[in-house]
């Protein structure tokens, strides 16, 4: 059974479908990357699988669990993280705090015994520190621990914002473009990251990406939508020479098709 | 500047930073017990006064400087703090509990309430709010079989282990009463702030979306915002109710929550030292007004002078400074601190384009 399947799923706004009868899986151990043209319905798919939109028809499984059942905040309590693109961090609070909510679905301790601040209180927030201090560790953010968000440059936000997500210790992370407005040694930087996030960390990663770059030297598996139906899938070499994927990219060639210039 | 060395995750957890820091509080704590020897009895009720208000403006910061929901309804729960402590008291219950009691129906009822208003977000939940203020006044006129409606009711003497407490004869008491509250709530949002239930809250006041996402239960986040912060602000009403030794339905009328609402914001919004200098603006801005009619106008009152003066202070304070007195100080503080590095924009605010807030 893989981690996640979404099978023959459709989402409609009004007239138009966003996501058009889509299909697929994520192996558990997988990276496994979404690319496509703007407007294909990659994020789209994104805020199906977190429910902050409900599909008119098919259904979404993790680990064998119907993910449609769930109420959006439920969906994290099955090991489901997720970044997005246009960063929604907690502007007005620190770095730490920011990671630290993303312990949030490892709470244990009630409202009552928090605000007596009870030792069991102080021994759940060291541990959920420890957990967020090896995040930190591994993304280097130790200058940034007590910065607030809203002082930050982009690039740290964006790693800030991966951390959010691991700090949950999810089984499937959810990136939303990662690389995008990063610099040449950011995008590195974040590829290394996947790949300890993978290999040492054994989290499932599935990814929007437009830096083909990126995505073939991370990924193992590549999906490619356009107008919200799957175009190809594959491994990212026979997805980027695939026919519709060059087609919905740059358009058909008239000179080989016709023979003549048009 | 000092620098911090941590070895521990303590460190980041206590309350206090360093031993400085907690001196500092310590030293404040022990000028507030030892304020009665200091003034004399007017001044020592006045300070009761600000502690009251702190109380009350403690319970509105939760949820409009922590949780980001505006209130204009609090002088509601106010008023049902008051006349559900004093109706107990009249039965008859013991006033500690009574008083505590009291504080727990608030709460419940607000959380009730929050249930179906907290789906309006912004300025119609502040509309909302308002409604209920509103409604409030007529509530207490028409339930005049238990509130006396506009005759208004005596607050009883407080009777705490058969030990009397009134204002009149033993301001002392009372003002250490108060300042018992004040410690007590505070020590509560403060262990909330560092604590799971703290961090939901701002990550509801600063995303909603990704603290969804994050797994947090927005709507019932704010409910028990709306329920803590009710619960606090009811303390604070049958405090203000028993204070004065006599309330009716005007005392807990709307202008009282947009008083709370501008002394949070003129305080300092999202800060607990916020709620404390609002209170003190708030209190004593009355009477500094009528000490300079007195010097200036030789006794001739001027109608309305107060609430425009407030609305004055308000306007300047969200177009010059929106992080009140409590950020202007912080704001001093650094440039001391930095001295001579501190830069002017260094608490400038980033707009931040592209929200994903657009999802709703």
């Amino acid at each position: 059974m893989s981690l996640l399947e979404i099978d023959s799923v459709t989402l409609k706004f009004g007239g138009l479908t966003a996501v058009n009868n889509l299909s697929m899986k994520v192996e558990e151990g997988q990276v496994f990357a979404l690319v496509g043209p703007n407007g294909a319905g990659k994020s789209t798919v994104f805020n199906l699988i977190s429910r902050f939109y409900t599909p008119v028809s098919g259904s979404i499984t993790f680990d064998g669990k119907d993910v449609l059942k769930l109420a959006p905040h439920d969906v994290p309590q099955l090991g489901i993280a997720r970044t997005f693109q246009n960063i929604e961090l907690f502007h007005q609070a620190t770095v730490l705090q920011n990671l630290l909510v993303g312990r949030h679905r490892h709470r244990q301790t009630n409202m009552i015994s928090q605000m007596l601040h009870l030792p069991s209180v102080r021994a759940e927030e060291r541990a959920h520190r420890h957990a967020v201090e090896e995040v930190i560790d591994l993304l280097d953010l130790q200058p940034y621990r007590n910065s607030r968000i809203a002082g930050l440059p982009y690039g740290v936000r964006k790693v800030v914002e991966l951390g959010r997500a691991l700090a949950s210790k999810p089984r499937l992370l959810l990136l939303d473009e990662p690389a995008s407005g990063l610099s040449v040694e950011e995008t590195q930087n974040m590829r290394w990251w996947i790949d300890d996030i993978r290999r040492h960390m054994k989290i499932t990663v599935l990814m929007v990406e437009h830096d083909m770059g990126l995505v073939s030297k991370v990924c193992d598996r590549v999906l490619a939508l356009a107008d919200g139906a799957k175009l190809a899938e594959g491994t990212p070499a026979e997805v980027q020479s695939h026919p519709s994927v060059i087609e919905a990219y740059l358009g058909t060639n008239a000179v080989s098709k016709g023979g003549k210039v048009a | 500047m000092k620098f911090h060395f941590k070895t521990d995750y303590d460190q980041d957890i206590r309350m206090f930073p360093d031993w400085w820091n907690f001196s500092l509080y310590a030293a404040l704590l022990v000028l507030a017990l030892c304020l009665p020897l200091l003034i004399d009895p007017f001044f020592l009720g006045e300070a009761t006064n600000v502690l009251i208000w702190a109380t009350a403006g403690l319970g509105l910061m939760l949820l409009t400087g922590q949780t980001g929901q505006v209130s204009l309804g609090h002088s509601a729960f106010m008023a049902l703090g008051c006349y559900s402590c004093v109706l107990m008291m009249e039965a008859n219950v013991p006033f500690l509990a009574a008083f505590l009691l009291a504080g727990v129906i608030t709460g419940i009822v607000g959380a009730l309430i929050a249930i179906p208003a907290l789906k309006l977000h912004g300025v119609y939940l502040a509309i909302a709010t308002l409604a209920l203020a509103i409604l409030a006044d007529d509530i207490i006129v028409l339930l005049k079989e238990w509130t006396d409606g506009v005759n208004g009711k005596m607050s009883p003497p407080i009777d705490l282990f058969g030990y009397e407490i009134s204002r009149w004869n033993n301001p002392v008491e009372w003002y250490y009463l108060t300042l018992a509250v004040v410690l007590m709530v505070t020590l509560f949002y403060r262990n909330l702030l560092r604590a799971p239930l703290g961090r939901a809250f701002a990550a509801v006041r600063d995303s909603e979306i990704s603290a969804q996402a994050m797994g947090v239960n927005v709507a019932q986040t704010k409910t028990i915002a709306f329920g803590i912060s009710c619960a606090i602000t009811g303390l604070g009403g049958a405090l203000m109710g028993l204070f004065a030794g006599a309330f009716n339905n005007e005392t807990f009328n709307f202008l009282l929550s947009i008083q709370l609402l501008m002394m949070i914001v003129v305080g300092g919004l999202g800060f607990i030292h916020g709620a404390f200098l609002g209170a003190v603006v708030i209190a004593f801005l009355p009477q500094v007004l009528s000490m300079t009619t007195d010097l200036f106008g030789r006794g001739v009152a001027i109608p309305g002078l107060e609430s425009g003066v407030f609305g004055v202070i308000l306007i300047l304070f969200i177009l010059f400074e929106p992080m009140g007195l409590y950020g202007r100080w912080l704001k001093i503080r650094t440039f001391l601190e930095l001295f001579p590095f501190a830069r002017k924009d260094m608490f400038k605010r980033q707009k931040s384009y592209l929200k994903t807030e657009r999802l709703r």
